[in-house]
């Protein structure tokens, strides 16, 4: 389970990374959304797949899972949506002033 | 008792959710910004003189124990960048007062500093890696919109690189989050430390060090400080010396912490590459300040100058090269802020930015144009002000550890540094004035007040550097004895 879950991983890198050399600026976006999934799932890998019971006392004697990826992941997640609403907006708002969703053409003049 | 010290992290954050609902009294939205700020360095200050008689203090979130709950640590090192940055963040909020304008003063400008100084004192004060991404976040959140408030073209433009290129970093701190759950099972930081000092810093432990060393690189501006010459030049001047002051040293004070804490063991690897990467980070800075024609580039890589010449002290890791790194970044804070303000007022008067335009400032403006003079003197470390000490101790850790390469180029950085702010002196100060009576603009009142107020910290960190001493020496024997800090959070019995 573990080798099937950080080939997923490196499938999404892959894919998120390839969104982030784009010159689109939405796919740059995407690519970035899709690293932070990667990661998300990475965590969850290198923390321990279900090793246990639910953490829960009194619900069995144990082993139980470790909870705190999940914590972390949860955590992350927020973050993560937090920060590309933001850069959707700003996205937007920059493609209205600037007139184009091209990086490529965001360099700066030098007579600006 | 312990519980104050959350109170950095949380007053500015409940206050600016108050100034959220206070949208339109811009006037009650300045008195309550500048009386939060003035309270948080109250704390600190007292903090600073519990740490002394009682050492380590922490607060365990909800009665969780370390190693398995969030905990808030307070050494002398963490409080001291706390105190430092909150009384920066103030002078800048003075200078706001008069310059920022009413288009940023309703659109959320106070509450965003507020929480801009959340974030950076609660990544001084986590004892906890994971809280200290969350906290590099809150600080990063504030700091986009901070850095997009306004909207003009430019501003857009260089804000979306910004926010893309720290959105990866982000991505990055949490892949070696990740392996460094996987490999110790553990986030708090004295946990790590005990841990790595208990099986030894094997090569995939180095491997995750360096994964922290290229994040907190990224945000320190050390060596990977592509994306930083063009965001520090967008927002409004009072964002600009907010942004000099405060982000880059998050990134410093983490890259302390970091490898003097937890991963101190491989230093052959770890401090060797820092060391390298100081030495580069000072060579491109003097490069660029060199290169620059108008004043914004020139100060901007005079930052990175600084950042550089302060990881120095980190990559020789003695005593006094430590305790020199705190000195200087205490000094920088407070230097690279006025540098700044007094750039940012420059172009304000002039409406120019290239050096050769600007013309005859000080026949106007006596006291500011010699105000620049003595931060120009502080930043290359001319006695009696507030780089000397730190420029002396590095300068000594250097020779202690024999990194004369270190040594040599931390101090021909000192000449460049001179000879570019000196050119902007010269040139921009003396000289035929190119205003005439009727046209010259007053500076604001609350502007010189900063200024001011920023000089006179400039002087006190120079001539009072003994009163400091003693909170710096604790903080670099902390930093040095990892066992302090470890015995202090996880107590004897763990």
């Amino acid at each position: 389970m573990e080798s099937l879950m950080v080939l997923l991983v490196g499938v999404l890198v892959s894919v998120g990374t390839y969104l982030i050399l784009s010159r689109n600026i939405i796919r740059i976006i995407l690519g970035t959304a899709v690293l932070s999934h990667a990661v998300h799932l990475l965590i969850l890998t290198v923390g321990g797949l279900k090793t246990g019971d639910v953490p829960l006392l009194g619900h069995s004697s144990g082993p139980y899972t470790d909870a705190l990826p999940q914590a972390l992941i949860l955590t992350a997640i927020v973050i993560s949506f937090a920060t590309t609403a933001f850069l959707l907006v700003l996205a937007y708002r920059m493609y209205k002033t600037n007139g184009t969703d091209d990086v490529s053409e965001l360099r700066g003049m030098p007579d600006e | 008792m312990n519980n104050i010290i959350v109170l950095p992290l949380i007053i500015p954050i409940m206050t600016a959710v108050i100034l959220v609902f206070l949208r339109r009294d811009v006037v009650l939205q300045r008195i309550i910004a500048l009386t939060t700020m003035i309270f948080v360095i109250g704390i600190s200050i007292l903090l600073l003189q519990f740490i002394q008689t009682d050492g380590i203090l922490k607060i365990d979130f909800s009665g969780w124990l370390p190693p398995f709950g969030i905990l808030f640590v307070a050494d002398s090192f963490s409080i001291l960048m706390v105190t430092t940055s909150s009384i920066v963040a103030s002078i800048c909020l003075i200078y706001a007062f008069s310059t920022i304008g009413n288009r940023h003063e309703d659109m959320f400008f106070y509450p965003l500093v507020l929480f801009l100084v959340a974030g950076v004192n609660g990544s001084f004060l986590t004892g906890d890696i994971f809280n200290l991404f969350v906290c590099f976040e809150v600080m990063l959140l504030a700091s986009y919109v901070l850095i997009a408030l306004g909207g003009e073209k430019i501003q857009l433009r260089e804000s979306l690189k910004y926010v893309l290129i720290n959105v990866v970093t982000s991505w990055i701190f949490l892949i070696a989050l990740a392996f460094l759950y996987g490999t110790l099972k553990t986030l708090n930081m004295a946990h790590i430390a005990q841990r790595v000092a208990e099986v030894g810093q094997d090569p995939l432990i180095t491997t995750v060090a360096i994964l922290f060393l290229i994040v907190f690189s990224i945000k320190a501006g050390l060596l990977l400080f592509f994306w930083l010459p063009g965001s520090y030049t967008v927002p409004p001047t009072a964002v600009q010396a907010l942004f000099a002051a405060l982000l880059t040293k998050v990134g410093v004070y983490a890259l302390i912490r970091t490898f003097t804490l937890m991963f101190p063991l491989n230093q052959e690897v770890t401090h060797t590459l820092i060391g390298i990467m100081a030495g580069l980070t000072i060579i491109a800075g003097c490069m660029g300040a060199l290169s620059g024609k108008d004043v914004y580039t020139i100060s901007t890589y005079n930052v990175i100058i600084g950042v550089g010449f302060i990881l120095i002290g980190l990559a020789v890791n003695t005593e006094a090269g430590i305790s020199g790194a705190i000195y200087y970044l205490i000094h920088d804070m407070v230097a690279k802020a006025l540098l700044f303000l007094i750039i940012g007022t420059m172009v304000f008067l002039t409406g120019e930015t290239v050096v050769k335009r600007m013309s005859g400032l000080i026949q106007y403006y006596p006291l500011f144009g010699w105000m620049y003079f003595i931060v120009l003197l502080a930043l290359i470390g001319v006695p009696p002000f507030s780089g000397f000490v730190g420029k002396i101790l590095i300068g000594q850790g250097t020779i202690e550890a024999g990194s004369f390469v270190l040594l040599a180029i931390g101090f021909a950085s000192s000449i460049i540094v001179l000879y570019s702010l000196l050119r902007i002196f010269l040139a921009s100060f003396f000289g035929e004035t190119t205003v005439s009576e009727e046209d010259k603009k007053p500076i604001p009142k609350s502007a010189m007040l900063s200024f001011i107020l920023l000089t006179l910290s400039i002087i006190y960190i120079g001539v009072g550097a003994e009163s400091l001493s003693p909170y710096v020496q604790d903080a670099a024997r902390t930093l040095m004895n990892p066992s302090i800090y470890i015995d202090a959070i996880l107590g004897e019995g763990l």
